[in-house]
């Protein structure tokens, strides 16, 4: 049996979909509404998994508590009320879907000590929802 | 492989308390949780069994059944129960989400015989869950 702990948080936050070498047309082909120069943006659900041995002192895999304040440096405080695009660095080699933004959240998270983390699955709306794991679990 | 997933609701009371913790080391800890007096959640627990469907029926197991089983097993035992005191299977833990559905995997693993236990989802809250999964390790942790 395999036990993961799972937190989920909120942002808002923009994004606009488009590669700079790319002709306005090729943009819009390829990307849609999401390439709008004017950028549009989502209430991102953000959902963190966390595993490893329970404490017996205190019955938890983390502290919610640690966890919660690593997330809310590491991510929610870069992310909340931005223009990803502009405001997070990593956005300037890659397009902020919500594909990389798991994946660059992930990366943020992976130095947390005080358990694993297992994976990042975020919904960008209702209806999308995406999902990034440990490579060891792949 | 198909999974099937039933889905339950149970309500409890619990605190986090460690004997072996001073009073400001279990409030340090566990925060507002440590309040003595207790306090409640509506748990949902979503439980998945994993298999191939049988030829004759199309089901991987009965669903009747396994309603059955999670009636008997968890809502009799936990629902509208404290779980610091009502629980056995509980005793000498602190009932956290962890816990809880790691005492919930070891008591339905060995009552499901159609199919496989595959998954334990306990939620606590909308913003806190655990998954417990099948490691390939029947009967171990």
């Amino acid at each position: 049996m395999k036990l993961s702990l799972w937190r989920r948080y909120s942002f808002p936050a923009s994004h606009r979909l488009f590669r700079a070498e790319w002709s306005a047309e090729h943009n819009e082909r390829v990307f849609g509404k999401c390439a709008n120069p004017y950028s549009h943006g989502h209430n991102y659900a953000l959902e963190v998994g966390v595993t490893g041995p329970v404490d017996p002192a205190t019955g938890m895999i983390a502290n919610l508590t640690d966890l919660d304040s690593f997330v809310r440096e590491k991510v929610l405080d870069a992310f909340d009320h931005t223009y990803m695009n502009e405001q997070i660095p990593e956005f300037r080699e890659c397009v902020p879907t919500t594909e990389n933004v798991c994946r660059v959240i992930f990366q943020r998270l992976a130095g947390f000590s005080h358990a694993r983390v297992e994976g990042v699955r975020i919904e960008e709306t209702g209806k999308n929802s995406f999902e990034y794991t440990a490579p060891s679990n792949l | 492989m198909i999974r099937v997933t039933r889905k339950l609701e149970f309500s409890a009371a619990h605190f986090y308390h460690n004997p072996n913790f001073s009073a400001e080391e279990n409030r340090r800890v566990f925060g507002k949780c440590s309040n003595p007096h207790g306090h409640g959640h509506n748990y949902i627990l979503e439980v998945t069994v994993a298999g191939e469907p049988d030829p004759k029926t199309g089901m991987v197991l009965d669903l009747r059944e396994l309603k059955e089983i999670l009636d008997r097993e968890v809502t009799q035992r936990m629902d509208h129960r404290h779980l610091n005191y009502e629980v056995p299977e509980l005793d000498g833990k602190i009932p956290t989400c962890e816990e809880i559905a790691t005492v919930l995997w070891r008591i339905l693993e060995p009552k499901i015989h159609q199919g496989h236990l595959d998954r334990i989802r306990l939620y606590e809250s909308p913003d806190l869950f655990v998954d417990c999964t099948a490691d390939g390790t029947k009967g171990s942790r």
